[in-house]
């Protein structure tokens, strides 16, 4: 699905990532982990074609994406804080993604699904943060495309509505799509994802599943397993 | 492309601030009619305002637009829509909803006022092509700001600099050197000056237009034998259009690299 070679980022003087290679080619929840600044946004962004790497190539579905938009058509893409133009109201948001992708879109069922049919006529700048990253889920989800790439889906959202998060990504990932996570709730991590992608320095450190990353690391809990790794 | 022309444009058509600048426009152009009561002077008085008035709009609009649709720009980055597309289509509905404000604006009261049946109308037209030019040169250079510079308070304040500096230093500069060397034939080097800056080009071909030409004293002359001719106008028209297509080119240049 995703191939990255070799790629690297450096803003300004920093580096955030330092010559890393990744492919995915299952079907399934890989949770990118990583302490802040790691370069796990970073990484997401390269392969959505925001941010332009210095060096290195990335392809989605084998084709290379530098200079390319119409792969995108492919991805869903949840980005990590949910600005919206706060002017418009959720149901002219949403309606105005419908028109730009040009696609036939699942919304009614995700606003069902997600309770927010009271806030449809509302402006965004009126919405909790709460409710902003419901339509944010909404937004992203209702296009059905085969890669969905997720930037810390849980910010802001209730027990409920995580229950529900839960049970959505269950119902993706056994219709065969690649789902792409960074989060910092190691619960959601452990109960959700196939595959941990842990980055560290710019580069790929582990690559394997929770069990591995535990029997390596000696620890029999996620959140001290990464611990272990930083320290 | 065109979908995002169209929701910028609405975007901005919502927003109360062209419909201010379209009802500034239409008491400015009322009001001159009314104390001139005379459709040419009116035209020359209006000049000196859109020469001035109409870059600083088109430099502090295009900015804040930018600025402010951050958000929106992102969410479309994500989409399957080529930057190009995202940015152009942006810069357009911004330019175009500007250059209409100013058009009707202006040329509703000048029509009422009996406009058609003026021989004034080819002055006044070539004023509003003259000013939708600056509007879309303007705009240009303001997006292209404010992709360069991610802080808000420096891409602000970078822009008025520029305008500033196009509107009324660049003039100062040039009087200083015309005084400097008055001893030297300057007429080319005038001439020169005059084309390359789009605002002092502007006032140039209106003022030809308008046939006042004799108060700028022999320079007026040469200028007048320069501009008069057909050469004189493919080259101003080409200059004029060169100062929107290079910015345009230059904004989707820095965009191309910007990271998001």
């Amino acid at each position: 699905m995703v191939t990255v070679t070799n790629l690297h980022k450096r803003f300004g003087s920093q580096k955030v990532l330092n010559g890393l290679n990744l492919e995915t080619n299952v079907a399934g929840i890989i949770a990118v982990l990583g302490p802040n600044g790691s370069g796990k946004t970073t990484l997401i962004k390269s392969l959505l074609g925001m941010v332009i790497p210095q060096q290195g190539k990335i392809a989605v579905n084998g084709k290379k994406i530098r200079r390319q938009s119409d792969y995108r058509q492919e991805i869903d893409y949840l980005p990590q804080i949910a600005n919206f133009p706060g002017n418009l109201t959720v149901k002219e948001l949403i309606g105005m993604i419908k028109d730009l992708r040009g696609k036939p879109a699942r919304d009614k069922e995700l606003i069902a699904f997600f309770g927010i049919e009271n806030f449809l006529d509302k402006k965004l700048s009126k919405l909790s943060g709460g409710t902003r990253q419901k339509v944010n889920i909404v937004l992203c989800f209702m296009f059905d495309s085969p890669l969905i790439i997720l930037d810390e889906p849980t910010s802001g959202l209730d027990p409920a509505s995580l229950i529900k998060l839960r049970e959505l990504l269950q119902k993706e990932k056994a219709a065969g799509k690649t789902i792409i996570i960074t989060s910092h709730i190691m619960n959601f991590v452990e109960e959700t994802a196939d595959r941990i992608l842990f980055l560290l320095e710019g580069v790929i450190y582990f690559n394997g599943s929770i069990t591995e990353l535990k029997t390596q690391t000696g620890q029999d809990d996620l959140e001290h397993a990464i611990a272990q790794i930083l320290t | 492309m065109f979908k995002i022309l169209k929701y910028s444009f609405f975007d901005l058509f919502r927003s109360r601030w062209s419909f201010v600048y379209f009802f500034f426009y239409l008491l400015l152009g009322l009001v001159l009619l009314f104390l001139n009561n005379d459709l040419s002077n009116a035209i020359i008085t209006l000049m000196n305002v859109i020469i001035v008035l109409v870059p600083l709009i088109g430099t502090i609009f295009g900015i804040m637009y930018f600025y402010n649709s951050r958000e929106f720009t992102e969410l479309l980055l994500a989409q399957p829509i080529a930057r190009k597309h995202i940015f152009l289509g942006q810069y357009l509905g911004v330019a175009i909803s500007l250059a209409l404000s100013l058009v009707l604006g202006l040329g509703i009261p000048f029509i009422i006022y009996g406009l058609l049946e003026s021989s004034a109308i080819w002055d006044f037209l070539s004023l509003l092509v003259v000013g939708s030019f600056l509007t879309f040169i303007f705009t240009a250079l303001s997006f292209g700001i404010a992709l360069r510079f991610e802080n808000k308070i420096k891409g602000f304040g970078m822009a008025i600099l520029m305008w500033l500096f196009l509107a009324i230093i660049y003039d100062g500069i040039f009087l200083l050197l015309l005084m400097y060397f008055q001893e030297y034939p300057l007429e080319d080097f005038a001439l020169a000056a005059s084309v390359l800056n789009p605002i002092d080009l502007s006032r140039t071909l209106i003022l030809l237009k308008l046939d006042i030409s004799a108060l700028l004293g022999y320079t007026g002359a040469v200028f007048k034998s320069f501009f008069g001719t057909t050469k004189g106008s493919i080259i101003s028209f080409g200059v004029l259009l060169a100062w929107v297509i290079l910015p345009v080119w230059g904004m989707l240049r820095l965009a191309s690299k910007k990271d998001f």
